[in-house]
């Protein structure tokens, strides 16, 4: 087992209305450079955050939050594009979200996010655009039935998860178990094809 | 590890492009870079994978040297946790980007769980007009189809403007189609493929030439292939492009002013970049100048960045740093002349490697720079926190040297057309 098996989430929601919000933005090529996992999370969106002298920034709106409280991150349409690099997922499931909505989430992050359990949720527009215009809401995810809503305000989307990637996230497995069981065919392959 | 014998590795982000000490030791910028150097190193030489490492005559970006070494051959799958991996796309491979941890089920079962993306193709016709690039041809299908156009998609690059680019040209088409959204980006091999290959390192020869040859040319779409979506781009009326923004798609050509803001992040871009809508591009200030990068750091970029800057001198108060994306194309550079170029026009030649494009080796800008880059992105804080990006050609790089201003490189071409004659 890889990650906490995910089912049902449901958090308040820290609102990010920029578009195109890159890789680079969610954390700086600077801190790439370390060979661990560990920490990212006090690293993300550092340069949003924080000011050349390292102080909060006042116009942050991750200012004065606790990051336990928020667990779910909404942003503006093509979120996590750009570098391909995974510490963008491992930093924000670091500060403590477990799930990204957005109407349009890059590919290269989606996979990455599938893969370390930060559930990406891709939500129709008019929900999307309720969501930006509502930070703070408490919304629901429900991955089993690809449902995700605000509580008393009967707004809700459907949403979809490639199907693989799903059931793992629903059992806690890591995918690479599912190709360690097909040894037999790989082999069979590489000889037919050597 | 499943195959090390089909796996293999260089540096090229971390690495200082400046030369070693004296006492033979690298200026990493920081531990961590040094760290994460020695890191792949031990690994490669644990689990018996061949480095192209430091020293090594072979060593260069990656985008650069697998195509450079023959390891890029057409029909080939090949991946690498970087998302500019679509670059070897150019001689119609299926290479994508993929995240570490997808790296690690390749390296234990060389296999990687994907669906079929949905398919593009991307046509441009007509024939580009001197001064326009593939790199201006990148930035134009960038700005026509939007940063999240090609999402979900894999893009073939087709049509008479693509068919007449050199492999480098369409190196740096393939290279960007991340820029769009798209993770695959390819062109059908066809005999400027072939030859360019032919008799590299890893290439097959002899018979198995021919038989790969063969091989290769049942490759192209089928006449009549069906796509999800088919995107015509007209290329005869195309100009230099510049960006303006703060993301790829933000661009226009050089000659044009800035558009007018469509909403918040648009104000924000602007505010970031100093620019004003409606402002003449050709006139914004740069204090920095950067050729180099998986994009554009190949010969071809180098001789046309050294054709405007020859004779010429880089602006007083510009940086221009000039980095090949390999030690091959180093060396026969310097074969050329062309670091001689360079320096004479006061721009600084570099050890090959990622530099500034993605800054995290210590070549970066300060706070404030603009810097005009023939990098992929031009992403707030890319090359340095507070550093503002504007992306374009190796040819507008080296005239916005010169000029200390964005510059249109089109009338350093007219001249020497000129004096030739």
């Amino acid at each position: 087992m890889l990650f906490e098996p995910f089912s049902t989430l449901t958090s308040r929601t820290i609102v990010l209305r920029q578009e195109n919000v890159d890789t680079d933005q969610i954390i700086p090529a600077r801190f790439l450079t370390t060979t661990s996992r560990d920490g990212l999370g006090d690293s993300v969106f550092y340069d949003w955050r924080f000011d050349e002298a390292g102080r909060p920034r006042n116009s942050s709106v991750f200012n004065g939050l606790n990051p336990g409280d928020f667990r779910i991150l909404v942003a503006g349409s093509n979120f996590g594009c750009g570098s391909s690099r995974e510490h963008a997922p491992w930093a924000l499931l670091g500060y403590g979200f477990k799930a990204v909505i957005s109407s349009d989430i890059a590919d290269i992050f989606k996979s990455n996010a599938l893969k370390n359990g930060l559930l990406p949720v891709e939500v129709d527009d008019d929900f999307h655009r309720y969501l930006l215009s509502h930070p703070g809401a408490e919304v629901s995810i429900d991955l089993e039935n690809g449902v995700v809503g605000v509580h008393g305000g009967g707004m809700s989307s459907v949403f979809k998860v490639e199907p693989f990637a799903r059931r793992c996230l629903l059992d806690g497995v890591d995918p690479l178990g599912h190709l360690l069981n097909r040894k037999n065919a790989i082999e069979n392959f590489e000889e037919a094809h050597a | 590890m499943r195959r090390p014998d089909r796996t293999f590795a260089t540096l090229d982000h971390s690495t200082p492009t400046l030369p070693a000490r004296a006492d033979g030791s690298l200026p990493y910028a920081t531990a961590d870079a040094a760290e994460q150097v020695a890191t792949l190193i031990r690994n490669c030489e644990r689990h018996g994978v061949k480095l192209f490492g430091l020293g090594d005559p072979a060593r260069g970006i990656v985008h650069v040297i697998g195509p450079e070494l023959g390891l890029t051959q057409p029909g080939k799958t090949i991946v690498c946790g970087d998302s500019h991996t679509s670059t070897h796309g150019a001689f119609g491979a299926l290479a994508f980007g993929i995240g570490t941890t997808e790296v690690g089920h390749v390296l234990a079962t060389q296999c990687v769980l994907q669906r079929k993306p949905r398919s593009m193709r991307v046509i441009f016709d007509g024939r580009a007009p001197d001064g326009v690039s593939a790199k201006d041809l990148a930035l134009l299908m960038i700005a026509t189809i939007g940063a999240d156009g090609g999402q979900g998609a894999a893009i073939e690059f087709a049509g008479p403007a693509v068919e007449a680019l050199s492999m480098e040209g369409r190196m740096t088409l393939c290279n960007m189609s991340i820029e769009a959204g798209a993770r695959f980006g390819m062109v059908a091999p066809d005999e400027t493929t072939f030859a360019w290959l032919k008799d590299r390192p890893y290439a097959p020869s002899g018979d198995a030439w021919d038989a790969a040859v063969a091989d290769w040319k049942t490759l192209p779409s089928d006449d009549g292939a069906q796509f999800d979506e088919i995107v015509p781009i007209n290329v005869a009326t195309a100009a230099p492009m510049v960006t303006y923004g703060v993301s790829p798609d933000a661009g226009v050509g050089v000659d044009q002013v800035a558009p007018a803001t469509r909403g918040a992040g648009d104000r924000q871009a602007f505010d970031y970049m100093g620019i004003e809508p409606g402002q003449k591009l050709s006139s914004v200030a740069v204090n920095r100048v950067f050729i180099g990068s998986c994009t554009n750091s190949r010969l071809s970029d180098l001789q046309a960045a050294a054709a405007v800057m020859s004779g010429r001198k880089v602006k007083l108060g510009v940086t221009a740093l000039i980095v090949p994306g390999s030690e091959k194309i180093k060396k026969e550079a310097e074969a050329q002349g062309l670091d001689a170029i360079f320096i004479n026009a006061g721009a600084q030649w570099r050890e090959p490697g990622c530099s500034m494009c993605i800054a995290m080796n210590g070549d970066q800008g300060a706070p404030g720079d603009l810097v005009v880059s023939t990098s992929n992105r031009n992403f707030m804080g890319r090359q340095g926190k507070g550093v503002r990006t504007v992306l374009a050609s190796p040819a507008t790089a080296a005239a916005s040297a010169i000029e200390g201003v964005i510059a249109d490189p089109r009338p350093y071409l007219i001249k020497e057309t000129a004096d030739a004659v």
